[in-house]
């Protein structure tokens, strides 16, 4: 089971939704998350920002290990819907060059595979 | 005495007649407070730039005596590197800013202490360590060992301070130094801020209350302070303070936003630094995707010549990716996104094989062995051989099937995008291209756009190296870091910084070229003074006029500037290290162009064995020194045969043979010096 509330798109993908300010205490449980939905099969994932006040350097690199982690398994992990703070910094680590960022879960990841 | 302990204090306050940085804002006071230079130090700076482009602009199109350039464009050259490196002077004294004391520390800070170590003696870790613990401000204190000693690791125990050692994930993998071993404890610890010590580096407890409230401005990344030395007699023979850097330098670099980090005796705000390895990050997965797709135009090269018999679908297919391999080649260099470039690639090889996928499977398994190999035992396909250029050169030489080429090009892709397997952590925070990942990382703070400052009061007090060979070593492994980071990231070139941080940090680049210069101006004297040869056109009324005022006020405005801090020293040392400087500018050169080594020791703190006066350290410059009077008396004795060219020719170059063996002349201080404690007769009795 995850922390977070997860659920799966018409086309197939994860969804994962945290909420509030993933930061060094929460970005942990993200992280594991991430591996579990990943290592039960889900290898496409959309972490959906749409509830997410702020996020810090932990939080990214949470996000970096769950982007490795899918990639090596054959998929992607693609962000939907980051407010203002989220989105501003990745772009100042430059990070919104890795990961593709949209703007619904649906969006991310449009077709099946 | 310049130490700021009891100084800089009454130094914040003294506003009389300068401009202050707060201009009438009403609501919140802004936070770089303090005061910049007054007008009328300001108007010394323009006079001194004024002088100085007179003389050297006049020396270049009317004084040069070309016909013997062999010395005189050498001697106008080193002329033309002083005034621009007055020029840089002037420019960092315009914005000194003599910071107001910071606000007190954010609410609810928290702050972790790093002393770092790798073979000091554990007596002086645990010193520092136990002066640590004593620091105000509530934090934890860790010892970052390097050197993995299980007595330290029981010291450290015994007093409750933290221990670290590199984590498994180091075995087998690049440890870059110092850097590595600060990033492998960010890794292991939280606070929001953290201060660096050296081993040696004793902190007052007061020093986080003193500098934390700078992070009162969310930008803020870095507060770096002095780096005082306690083991140092007020003579300084090895010129180990250095009170003009940590003082009037840092305060004008700190005014352009770009005073830097020095390795220790700095607080670090951990995010900023966390930020900067996910950049890097992102930095590398790029470089491996541009090289993944160099690789790939390679292989599909030699799998389109060997194609040329097969099947047309074969050939089509190899077209397609060979178009796909350019489009993404050309959409990097318009920075679009890389996830969208990798997986658009992707899906056009999958697309492409899918045609002739019924083709020749056995070698395509054949081709991929061979690439499994190369990892030699490691999972195939790692970043890392992409990252080796034998490797690359093996694979693109190799005759490829044309499906094996694709399956190959695909394979390599999915390794190189996201995991970085030849590092230690996916992301290294801090710089680790440099032996002095301090400057670097600082750069690349500020290039992306965080702040600094430079907290001008003794918080640390160390040990300097006590005898002349562990100084030497010291000097020079700065040189080629600086001087490395100059040809890696030159400052000039770096996006995000502004053209104030540039300069800065050009600046101190700039100041290790003095070797070369030093040598010209060792050289023109004594080759007038031998064989008569004037390399400019007259010693005139017009070339005096333009120079003499031009040294004499370039020296008063560093008098005024560095206000009683003795700089004499620094001075000396600056032309007197010339063999170090040009040693440095050489093994960083090689060093980056044809990837040799540096041979980069670590400093050592202890002293070292005492055998003779070891002559032989510093025998370029007593070869000089020589040269010099040998150089002096030949002339002097021409002059009395009437065979010199001038009086005032052989008066004004003996002057200079003068200036150059004062200056020199601190070497023998230094080859002499027995460390603090032991009196100048002590060292008579051991001669």
């Amino acid at each position: 089971m995850t922390t977070f509330p997860t659920r799966i798109t018409e086309s197939g993908a994860a969804v994962i939704s945290p909420t509030g300010r993933i930061t060094m205490v929460t970005a942990p449980q993200l992280r594991a998350d991430l591996y579990a939905l990943v290592d039960g099969g889900n290898t496409r994932v959309v972490v959906d920002f749409g509830a997410v006040e702020f996020i810090d350097s932990s939080g990214l690199s949470a996000l970096i290990s769950g982007l490795k982690h899918a990639r090596l398994a054959g998929g992607d992990l693609r962000i939907s819907a980051p407010n203002h703070q989220v989105t501003t910094i990745l772009e100042a680590t430059t990070l919104s060059r890795v990961v593709g960022i949209h703007e619904t879960p649906e969006a991310a990841f449009p077709d099946h595979v | 005495m310049w130490f700021a302990g009891e100084n800089a204090e009454s130094e914040w306050f003294e506003v009389l007649g300068e401009v202050t940085a707060d201009t009438m804002k009403h609501r919140l006071p802004r936070l770089e407070s303090g005061t910049y230079p007054s007008v009328w130090s300001r108007l010394l700076i323009v006079a001194v730039g004024v002088l100085g482009l007179n003389y050297i602009v006049w020396r270049w199109f009317h004084s040069v005596n070309w016909l013997v350039w062999w010395i005189a464009v050498p001697l106008v050259l080193a002329e033309t590197y002083s005034v621009i490196d007055s020029m840089l002077f002037q420019t960092t004294m315009w914005r000194r800013l003599r910071r107001a004391p910071p606000p007190p520390p954010p609410e609810g800070a928290t702050a972790d202490i790093f002393i770092t170590t790798f073979n000091e003696p554990v007596e002086m870790v645990m010193a520092t360590a136990e002066a640590a613990q004593r620091v105000s401000y509530p934090h934890s204190t860790w010892i970052l060992d390097d050197g993995d000693r299980d007595e330290l690791a029981a010291a450290a125990t015994q007093c409750g301070v933290g221990y670290l050692t590199r984590s498994a994930h180091w075995e087998d993998k690049p440890r870059h130094a110092k850097a590595g071993n600060l990033n492998n404890a960010l890794y292991q610890t939280e606070g929001e801020y953290i201060l660096v010590l050296d081993a040696d580096q004793v902190p007052e407890p007061q020093i986080l209350d003193r500098t934390l409230g700078y992070f009162r401005d969310p930008e803020m990344a870095l507060v770096q302070t002095p780096q005082y030395f306690h083991n140092v007699p007020f003579s300084d023979p090895l010129g180990s303070q250095a009170p003009l850097f940590y003082g009037p330098i840092q305060q004008g670099k700190d005014g352009w936003n770009a005073a830097y980090f020095c390795g220790t005796n700095a607080v670090l705000r951990r995010e900023a630094l966390m930020q900067l390895g996910i950049r890097g990050y992102v930095a590398a997965v790029e470089e491996g995707v541009r090289r993944a797709l160099y690789l790939a135009d390679k292989m599909l090269k030699s799998a389109r010549r060997e194609a040329s018999a097969s099947r047309q679908e074969v050939i089509d297919a190899l077209d397609k990716v060979r178009t796909a391999v350019h489009d993404a080649r050309r959409e990097i260099r318009e920075n679009r996104s890389l996830a969208d470039i990798t997986y658009e690639f992707q899906r056009r090889v999958d697309e492409a094989a899918r045609v002739v996928v019924d083709a020749d499977v056995s070698s395509m398994t054949a081709d991929l062995n061979v690439i499994a190999s190369l990892g030699e035992g490691r999972e195939p396909f790692e970043a890392m051989m992409l990252f080796d250029d034998d490797a690359l050169q093996t694979m693109a030489q190799r005759d490829w099937s044309p499906l094996g080429a694709l399956r190959s090009i695909r394979a390599m892709m999915d390794a190189v995008d996201v995991d970085r397997p030849d590092e230690a952590l996916p992301t290294l925070p801090m710089a680790t291209f440099s032996v002095t990942e301090d400057m670097a990382t600082s750069m690349q703070l500020h290039a992306s756009g965080w702040k600094s400052a430079y907290h001008d009061e003794i918080l640390a007090q160390g040990l300097a190296p006590d005898d002349v060979r562990t100084m030497l070593a010291q000097r020079l492994r700065w040189a080629q870091g600086t001087v490395q980071v100059m040809l890696r990231e030159n400052p000039l070139l770096q996006r995000g910084l502004s053209i104030g941080q540039r300069l800065m940090y050009w600046a101190t680049m700039w100041s290790y070229l003095a070797g070369f210069a030093a040598v010209a101006y060792i050289a023109a004297p004594a080759v007038y003074l031998i064989f008569g040869v004037i390399p400019v056109k007259a010693y005139s009324w017009d070339f005096f006029g333009r120079l003499v005022p031009f040294l004499l006020l370039n020296q008063f405005m560093f008098m005024i500037f560095s206000r009683g801090r003795p700089t004499w020293r620094g001075q000396q040392y600056s032309l007197a290290l010339f063999p170090v400087w040009i040693k440095a500018c050489y093994s960083a050169f090689m060093n980056v162009a044809f990837d040799r080594p540096l041979g980069f020791l670590v400093t050592s703190k202890v002293r070292q064995g005492r055998e003779g006066i070891p002559w032989r350290l510093v025998k370029w410059q007593l070869f000089a020194m020589v040269f010099l009077v040998l150089a002096s008396v030949i002339g002097i004795v021409q002059l009395y045969f009437g065979r010199a060219v001038s009086v005032l020719g052989v008066g004004v170059n003996v002057f200079w043979v003068i200036v150059d063996l004062i200056v020199l002349s601190v070497v023998f201080q230094a080859i002499r010096y027995r460390g603090h404690g032991e009196d100048e007769s002590a060292t008579e009795e051991e001669r």
